[in-house]
């Protein structure tokens, strides 16, 4: 199947973070990645499984079946969808009455799991089919003197027996592709820990709070960029932090970036090119400061 | 969220009544997909110790959630406001040392829970536009006309109608599909 994937949406991003697909599909293009669109899709089935496992497996195997019809494997961009998706593809394979069962529904709409395509994420991808080398090879501008903290977040690590890719306690990847960039990676405290948006609507304060913690914690290491790879989390962070410096009287100025949007940079595209008007909390000063370092350079 | 949950011999603090019990609650859990192995809690706490909601929360835990089931204690788990607060995260599940998969056990309780009508505004918001588009969320028309002049291709089809077709049988999508009279919801 090559370097060639069916590219998987998931609601969060057409909904609300076209930045991210915006800056991934010029990064992936520029890497030689060829993306087919999917024909036809519906929600991953994630954002039901609190209420409804069984509509979850059906929705993810529903668009397992789609894309098995095109015969090329799955990437996606939101960490939630790709978890959902191998998720179901693993439970399906390995159970055959619940495959069946599964499969009972899928026949209304005449489609059928068989289970013979993967799913990736954006990020595994970049580690695994492209490399760390050809992204390192694709740097034109790097982004020496740039100090960023990165937010896997969860559901690209856990739970690990069915992502498996990297380890949940200590990652490794988004640190590696970052540094691929030129720019520095910075550790800082609870780098795992959980950004809350699933519990917003449920518990603002919990949410908030967690997000809190986090804008903390990467502020007292001097980061000067947040780089988030999950639609969900771009949001808790992008769209709380001036509300969260409000309400606690915080000052942060952090932008929150999406990886491709730093790749991008290096890579030469421009803030336009990688949709940096999109984003909430302003990242003028960072994109001004890498000017001057072109320019001196 | 729900009446019951409102009241207060609801709370895990009232004293526990033998007529609350339900002895068997624990073995249909032992039979259900995701709760498997809810026997198997020795009640060690690393699940609420790391559990990054427990720490901003005065009343989310996921081991006392399972210690309660573990117990009978179905009504109180499931009717818990606090069930609705798990970010499932995973990090319970990854460091759980007797394998108990908390996140999914929390899962099957809110299944339990929804079945019966106790659930989140928002889970119906999102099955509505589900039903209706394909989507969890109403993507707005001016954010899939503004697609184009973004450089991006049209957004793929929801196709709807083939998502209800394979939904049909499908308990808590019959539940919610019912006009609300019919719902014994107490939302
Ligand atoms: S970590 Fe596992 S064994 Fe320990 S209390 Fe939680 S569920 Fe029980
Ligand atoms: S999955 Fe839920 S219960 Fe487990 S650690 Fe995360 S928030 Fe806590």
């Amino acid at each position: 199947m090559g370097n060639k994937y069916l590219i998987f949406l998931g609601c969060a991003i057409p909904y609300r973070v076209s930045s991210f697909e915006i800056s991934s599909r010029k990064v992936l293009a520029k890497l030689g990645v060829e993306l087919v669109e999917m024909p036809e899709f519906n929600c991953c089935g994630l954002p039901l499984d609190p209420v409804s496992h069984e509509t979850m497996l059906i929705l993810a195997a529903k668009n397992l079946a789609l894309a098995e019809q095109q015969g090329l494997n799955i990437l996606t961009l939101c960490p939630g969808c790709a978890g959902t998706l191998k998720k179901v593809n693993k439970i399906l394979k390995q159970d055959k009455a619940l495959k069946e069962q599964i499969n009972s529904h899928l026949k209304e709409a005449g489609l059928e799991f068989k289970g013979t395509i993967e799913t990736k994420h954006l990020l595994q991808l970049l580690k695994e089919d492209v490399g760390l080398e050809k992204i390192k090879a694709s740097v034109i501008k790097p982004l020496t003197d740039l100090k960023v903290a990165e937010h896997n977040g969860c559901h690209i690590l856990r739970p690990k027996e069915i992502i498996g890719f990297d380890d949940p306690e200590d990652p490794q990847t988004l640190k590696a592709l970052i540094e691929a960039t030129g720019a520095t990676c910075l550790d800082y405290i609870d780098e795992t820990e959980c950004c809350g948006a699933p519990s917003v609507g449920v518990s603002d304060k919990v949410a908030l709070a967690l997000a809190r913690d986090k804008l903390n914690h990467v502020k007292q290491v001097d980061a000067q960029a947040l780089i988030t790879i999950c639609p969900f989390c771009h949001i808790m962070y992008d769209t709380n932090e001036l509300r969260i410096e409000k309400m606690f009287n915080e000052t942060y100025g952090i932008p929150i970036l999406h990886y491709p949007q730093l790749l991008g940079l290096a890579m030469g595209l421009t803030p336009e090119e990688l949709a940096f008007n999109e984003l909430r909390v302003n990242a003028s000063k960072i994109l001004k400061q890498l000017t001057q370092g072109a320019n001196k350079q | 969220m729900t009446e019951a949950a409102a009241t207060p011999t609801q709370s895990k603090d009232q004293p526990i009544k033998a007529s609350e019990l339900d002895p068997k609650f624990k073995y249909e859990l032992v039979k259900m997909h995701g709760s498997e192995k809810i026997l198997k809690c020795f009640q060690c706490g690393t699940c609420t110790s790391d559990c990054p909601v427990a720490r901003y929360s005065d009343t989310y835990r996921p081991r006392t959630l399972i210690h309660m089931a573990q117990l009978g204690l179905k009504d109180r788990v499931l009717n818990s406001d606090t069930l609705w607060l798990c970010a499932a995260c995973f990090t319970c599940t990854d460091r759980c040392p007797q394998d108990v998969e908390v996140a999914s056990v929390i899962r099957v309780f809110r299944n339990l829970a929804a079945e019966k009508g106790c659930f989140p505004q928002v889970f119906k918001d999102q099955a509505a536009s589900l039903l209706e588009s394909g989507y969890a969320y109403k993507i707005p028309e001016l954010r899939i006309k503004k697609r184009e002049s973004q450089g991006l291709p049209p957004l793929p089809k929801g196709n709807p109608e083939n998502v209800r077709k394979t939904l049909k049988g499908v308990k808590f999508i019959e539940k919610i599909q019912k006009p609300a009279g019919e719902q014994q919801s107490g939302q």
